[in-house]
């Protein structure tokens, strides 16, 4: 419990170094960004509201410090200011309407990733020294070494240009409107079936390598020999033995992905014109957003934060280790 | 992960320090992962270097028609705008280059200051340490360093320092762990009852005895910078007129050189990123093996055991 508690205030610490960024960075940056970003919608906004932005990015007369706590206030109450380039819809809204796209594909990616690479990884440890445990790391340590985005463009040429098995971009084809009918899902999934799997691909490695190691260390436990000794067949102490024990540093990886699911998929979403919210991170670095920037640094870092104490929950549940301490 | 395996394994294995010091360059050289790494980067910095003598002129200077496949006059093509790609890629060498391993120095250099200051003095001073380093690992590290790259004004400046305020977290958090075990060493008391002053004790009696831990966290830092520093400029966020493999691959990228079918616009470039990223980590599993004994006798000692 007081490791939870513990816990709690460093995340808290943490959210409120990333507010206070957030607040740091229009106000002291050289260059005058706000100044610029003014200049460019002076021409669509009413005066009130640039007053009210103003007021958001501290070109107002109130003190320092009193313009940070109404910036901190505003900003646990919900109130991320204004969008400029979708302007006037304010930035919750424009997160709201996005952000599921980018939990569908990066939730999809990481289930995937984390089931596949897991058990590759079991049966990689398992039979140490075969063809899967020899050939796969070093195959994945090259992948690995290619910056992620130039992979998705080759896959997008080559599978999407070249051989035009998948759509080139966005999540669903322009016309079609949303909802939950058969011709709309499966026209979803066709789109999302690449920038996945490029995900897949970098992340996978990950996933085995991990579990490989701790597999390796778990499999020479005495309980593994007891097992064998009691004459068990081998899938069942391979799963129910070791695995399920293995599986726990996977737990924590798994919550920390899980945390950078939000922010992850940006380089993908960007690659593939995906509607996501790294996409829109992008798009509003370009328009000079600011409000939407920063808006979007913060449910990104809150959805991290969220994640690990989750973690930190789970954790406390699955290892009674964690509970005598 | 390696590099925290090693952190808490090389601890206890520390050999008299001069015969290791000329141990690990030789060993370096008979290890032929390392060798490889080594010719592959050393081949780079070269390329790099003679850039002017093998390409001359300005690279991004359009001197023929656009989107030309490789030929004989060009050789790995041209791009949308007519430039050179070989130029383009020989060029962006040395920028990319040259600000992966700024990045890399420099992250390294902060990373060791925070873990010897935080080993050395403990308590308040690391604890204060700790959470500063705990925050900037959790904070995610792409959409910081967007945020920052947008608010700063753009240049090659800028692009380094944001990279080494968002790269040196998890490098101090290594060397904190391997700092602190040694700062419990006898010598390290002795040398605080002698009464020598804390900057000397920190780096000439600490730092030397985890020489191996700075090399490999250095070369994942380079990794690290080359790679997101190629990231960011693909966004558009870095100096967009200066060339380099990110800038090269941004460019491909908007001029549509994947819907054209122009893959020799944007292939070079990520393959030389790929390329000096397999190399350098080449050499930091070699320097691994050489010195953590875990990595290179596991076979044997499992065979011992069982």
């Amino acid at each position: 419990m007081r490791l939870i508690l513990r816990n709690l205030g460093f995340y808290l610490l943490a959210f409120w170094a990333s507010i206070t960024l957030n607040f740091v960075l229009p106000r002291f940056m050289p260059g005058d960004p706000v100044s610029r970003m003014f200049a460019q919608a002076q021409g669509t906004m009413q005066p009130d509201q640039i007053a009210q932005l103003r007021t958001l990015f501290g070109l107002d007369d109130r003190p320092l410090w009193e313009q940070y706590v109404s910036y901190v206030k505003s900003v646990f109450t919900g109130d991320l200011g204004i969008s400029i380039t979708r302007f006037p819809t304010p930035v919750s809204e424009v997160i709201g309407s996005q952000i599921g796209w980018t939990l569908l594909l990066g939730g999809v990616a990481l289930v995937i990733a984390a089931v596949v690479g897991n058990l590759l990884g079991i049966v990689a440890a398992w039979r140490r020294g075969g063809v899967l445990d020899s050939a796969f790391p070093p195959l994945l340590i090259f992948v690995g070494s290619f910056p992620y985005f130039w992979l998705a463009m080759g896959a997008l040429y080559l599978f999407g240009v070249s051989l035009g098995w998948f759509p080139l971009r966005h999540a669903y084809d322009v016309g079609l409107t949303p909802g939950f009918n058969g011709e709309f899902l499966a026209n979803a999934a066709t789109h999302l079936v690449l920038p996945a799997l490029t995900m897949v691909l970098v992340s996978i490695g990950g996933w085995m390598l991990g579990m490989r190691n701790t597999m390796i260390a778990t499999a020479a436990e005495d309980y593994i020999t007891m097992a064998e000794a009691k004459g068990l067949s081998p899938s069942r102490i391979m799963f129910r033995y070791a695995a399920r024990n293995a599986l726990l540093p996977s737990v924590t990886n798994f919550g920390m992905a899980l945390g950078f699911v939000v922010g992850g998929a940006l380089l993908t979403e960007v690659v593939f014109a995906y509607p996501g919210i790294g996409y829109q991170l992008l798009m509003a670095v370009q328009g000079l957003d600011y409000p939407l920037m920063q808006g979007i640094f913060l449910t990104i870092t809150a959805a991290v934060l969220l994640a690990n104490f989750l973690v930190d929950l789970v954790y406390v549940r699955l290892d009674p280790r964690v509970r005598v301490r | 992960m390696t590099a925290i395996e090693i952190a808490t394994a090389t601890t206890p294995t520390v050999p008299a320090r001069t015969s290791r010091r000329r141990g690990l360059l030789r060993q370096l050289i008979d290890s032929k992962k390392a060798l490889a790494g080594l010719t592959l980067l050393a081949l780079f910095a070269l390329l790099a270097l003679l850039a002017p003598v093998l390409a001359p002129g300005d690279p991004s200077l359009i001197n023929s028609t656009g989107s030309q496949a490789p030929s004989a006059a060009h050789w790995l093509g041209t791009t949308a705008k007519g430039q050179d790609v070989l130029a383009l890629t020989l060029w962006g060498a040395r920028s990319s280059l040259f600000v992966g391993f700024t990045v890399g120095l420099a992250a390294t250099g902060v990373a060791i200051v925070v873990g010897l200051a935080s080993a050395y003095f403990g308590r308040v001073v690391d604890d204060a340490l700790t959470l500063v380093t705990n925050v900037f690992l959790l904070l995610p590290g792409l959409p910081l360093l967007i945020i920052l790259a947008a608010f700063l004004p753009p240049g090659t400046s800028t692009v380094i320092l944001v990279l080494v305020v968002t790269g040196w977290a998890g490098s101090a958090r290594v060397l904190r762990a391997q700092a602190k075990s040694i700062r419990g060493k006898d010598f390290v008391a002795a040398a605080v009852v002698t009464g020598e002053r804390p900057l000397r004790i920190m780096f000439r009696e600490i730092l030397p005895n985890m020489a191996s831990v700075v090399m490999t966290t250095l070369l994942g830092c380079v990794i690290f910078g080359i790679g997101a520093q190629a990231g960011l400029e693909f966004l558009g966020l870095g100096d967009s007129s200066v060339v380099s493999w990110g800038t090269n691959l941004y460019w491909a990228s908007n001029d549509g050189a994947l819907m054209t079918g122009a893959w020799w616009a944007f292939a070079p470039s990520g393959l030389c990123i790929a390329l000096v990223a397999f190399a350098l980590a080449l050499v930091n599993y070699a320097v691994d093996e050489i010195t953590n004994p875990r990595l290179r006798n596991r076979r044997a000692r499992r065979e011992r055991r069982g």
